[in-house]
């Protein structure tokens, strides 16, 4: 195993974040933040409760995936599209680094700052709502299996992008919409017919209800669903990676 | 002398319908420098690349110490360096943080004393904490060269090393191929200065259109395909090569100052003594000679240019 080739990637990865503190934590933070403001403190206050939770409280762990979604399809992808765009995917592709260890060092570096920036999130919303963690230790495992899923799919993104509007495409056209329609900002249960049934294909859904339940207890799926679509994201995405490495698509001629 | 890389049977078709290789076979000697020669085009990226993991070859291996480079490709790409043609390198990043993630991307634990004999031995040692965005082209060169030797290898591809830099830097250049291979590198270099491959390789390939043509030894190759000219300074111009001379085949140049005559210098008998004589007899006079041994450059435009004006 090519330990040092992947703490090398790692750093790497962990270095450009740092290098990029504005556009990768402190604007995601904001923006998430200000929903907090509008949504929680401002607006919330005259909303009905949700499932027996606070408006204000009920939609920070909603808010606080759709910042991770797309800051984790964002990092992964641009990790590995940068590279072939500036040419320098030549030194990957020749260095002793099986795939599976180079898909380990990027997503892992994309984990890590995903899994920060939601934290950091969660802590600024804390001073706008009252949240509180009923299984902390399911929520951080929730919070792994979540960002893995989505910063593996960055990466495939990433490696499948031509351009940059490529890389935008499915974190602004697909990801956000259903985002806001998985129940970010309300319960599935509030929703009449057809419109529950519908929602229910929405994958995002599953997820936010999850990690919804780590928080207060309530979803509006069962636990064991949230945590199936988890792992399917995860097995779909790396079989994906695992055939473009495979096939060397879009990476080798 | 023992081979450190082989080819065998590389063919490349790419998706577009071109023939980029057409089945070479090649075997590197350990510590040698090879230089490969072709027009743009030829195949000689294509090659390094499919050698390099780059670019999946359509048939063929390669072995790297009779090892195939792709079910053992740690063993074969920890061997292995490679500086491509392209700068390519992370504009944001520092000489150091750049030459230090090469190392530990090809497997090296980090190792601050051997990034800095490296630095030195580079001239880069004070540009260290510059972002590679700020560097010269010539700088940037140095540090690519610098991240390919960062782990050590002990097989070196440099691919057009001195495409678009300086005379000085070129020669700077050659040097430091030379102490690589005085430490035991084994260097394939691919170019089209002919200069350069005359300067400092060991044997030379010549590939055109996905074939290799030629492969030898320089001197060797330079011996067999090099022919010599006799060129002889005439007293008086004439406006035609004087008749009584049509076996030694003459060309005039210089506005009729100057018979030249191509041999062999290999050949048992090369003709120039009876041309002397025939000079003599015919009462022509010239108050110079002087030979010219065709250079590398010579050969290789016979080489690849020689198939097209056959056909």
């Amino acid at each position: 195993m090519n330990v040092h080739g992947m703490a090398a990637i790692y750093r790497f990865e962990m270095a450009r974040a740092g290098r990029t503190l504005w556009q990768s934590l402190v604007t995601p933070v904001i923006t998430t933040a200000l929903y907090f403001v509008v949504f929680g403190a401002a607006i919330g206050r005259h909303m009905a409760d949700m499932d027996g939770v606070s408006f204000g409280s009920f939609i920070v762990p909603g808010l606080t995936l759709l910042s991770v979604f797309m800051q984790s399809i964002f990092n992964a992808s641009f990790g590995i599209y940068f590279p072939k765009f500036v040419s320098t995917i030549y030194e990957l592709l020749s260095a002793p680094i099986s795939s599976l260890e180079t898909v380990i060092a990027y997503v892992g570096a994309a984990v890590s700052k995903s899994i920060i920036l939601a934290l950091v999130t969660l802590a600024t919303a804390t001073l706008f709502v009252h949240v509180r963690v009923e299984h902390p230790l399911l929520m951080v495992l929730f919070l792994v299996l979540i960002t893995t899923g989505f910063c593996l799919m960055g990466f495939v993104i990433g490696i499948w992008a031509g351009n940059f509007e490529q890389l935008q495409i499915i974190p602004m056209l697909i990801i956000t919409p259903l985002t806001f329609l998985g129940g970010a900002f309300y319960s599935v249960s509030a929703l009449a017919e057809p419109f529950r049934t519908i929602t229910l294909f929405n994958p995002v859904v599953y997820l936010i209800s999850g990690f919804r339940w780590t928080f207060y207890g309530v979803a509006d799926v069962p636990v064991w669903a949230s945590l199936a679509v988890m792992i399917a994201i995860i097995a779909v995405c790396l079989a994906v990676t695992g055939w473009m490495f495979r096939t060397g698509y879009r990476l080798k001629q | 002398m023992s081979a450190i890389l082989s080819i065998r049977g590389l063919r490349k078709s790419y998706a577009t319908g071109v023939e980029a290789l057409k089945s070479v076979d090649l075997d590197i000697n350990r510590g040698e420098i090879f230089a490969l020669l072709g027009p743009n085009g030829a195949g000689k990226t294509t090659m390094i690349n499919i050698a390099c993991g780059i670019v999946t070859p359509t048939e063929g291996e390669v072995l790297v110490d009779g090892r195939n480079w792709q079910t053992d490709y740690r063993h074969a790409r920890t061997r292995i360096g490679l500086v491509p043609q392209e700068l390519s390198t992370d504009a944001f990043e520092s000489v150091w943080n750049t030459v230090s993630f090469s190392r530990g991307l090809f497997g090296k634990p980090r190792d601050a004393g051997k990034i800095e004999t490296l630095l030195k031995r580079l001239s880069l040692w004070d540009k260290r904490k510059s972002e590679m965005r700020f560097l010269s082209g010539g700088m940037k060169r140095r540090v690519m060269i610098a991240k390919a030797l960062s782990h050590e290898p002990d097989i070196l591809f440099l691919d057009e090393p001195t495409a678009g830099v300086d005379v000085e830097l070129r020669r700077d250049m050659w040097d430091i191929v030379r102490d690589l291979r005085r430490d035991g590198t084994t260097i394939i270099l691919t170019t089209h200065y002919i200069e350069e491959a005359e300067e400092m390789a060991d044997r030379v390939g010549v590939i055109s259109k996905g074939q290799l043509i030629a492969i030898d030894e320089k001197k060797a190759l330079m011996a067999k395909m090099g022919r010599k000219t006799l060129k002889i300074t005439l007293s008086d111009p004439v406006e035609a090569v004087p008749a009584g001379l049509e076996e030694w085949n003459l060309v005039l140049e210089d506005d009729g100052h100057q018979l030249c005559y191509a041999f062999d210098s290999n050949a048992e008998r090369t003709g120039i003594a009876s041309l002397m004589r025939r000079l003599s007899e015919l009462h022509i006079g010239y108050k110079d000679l002087s030979t010219r041994q065709s250079s590398l450059e010579d050969i290789f435009v016979q080489l690849v240019h020689a198939p097209e004006k056959a056909a």
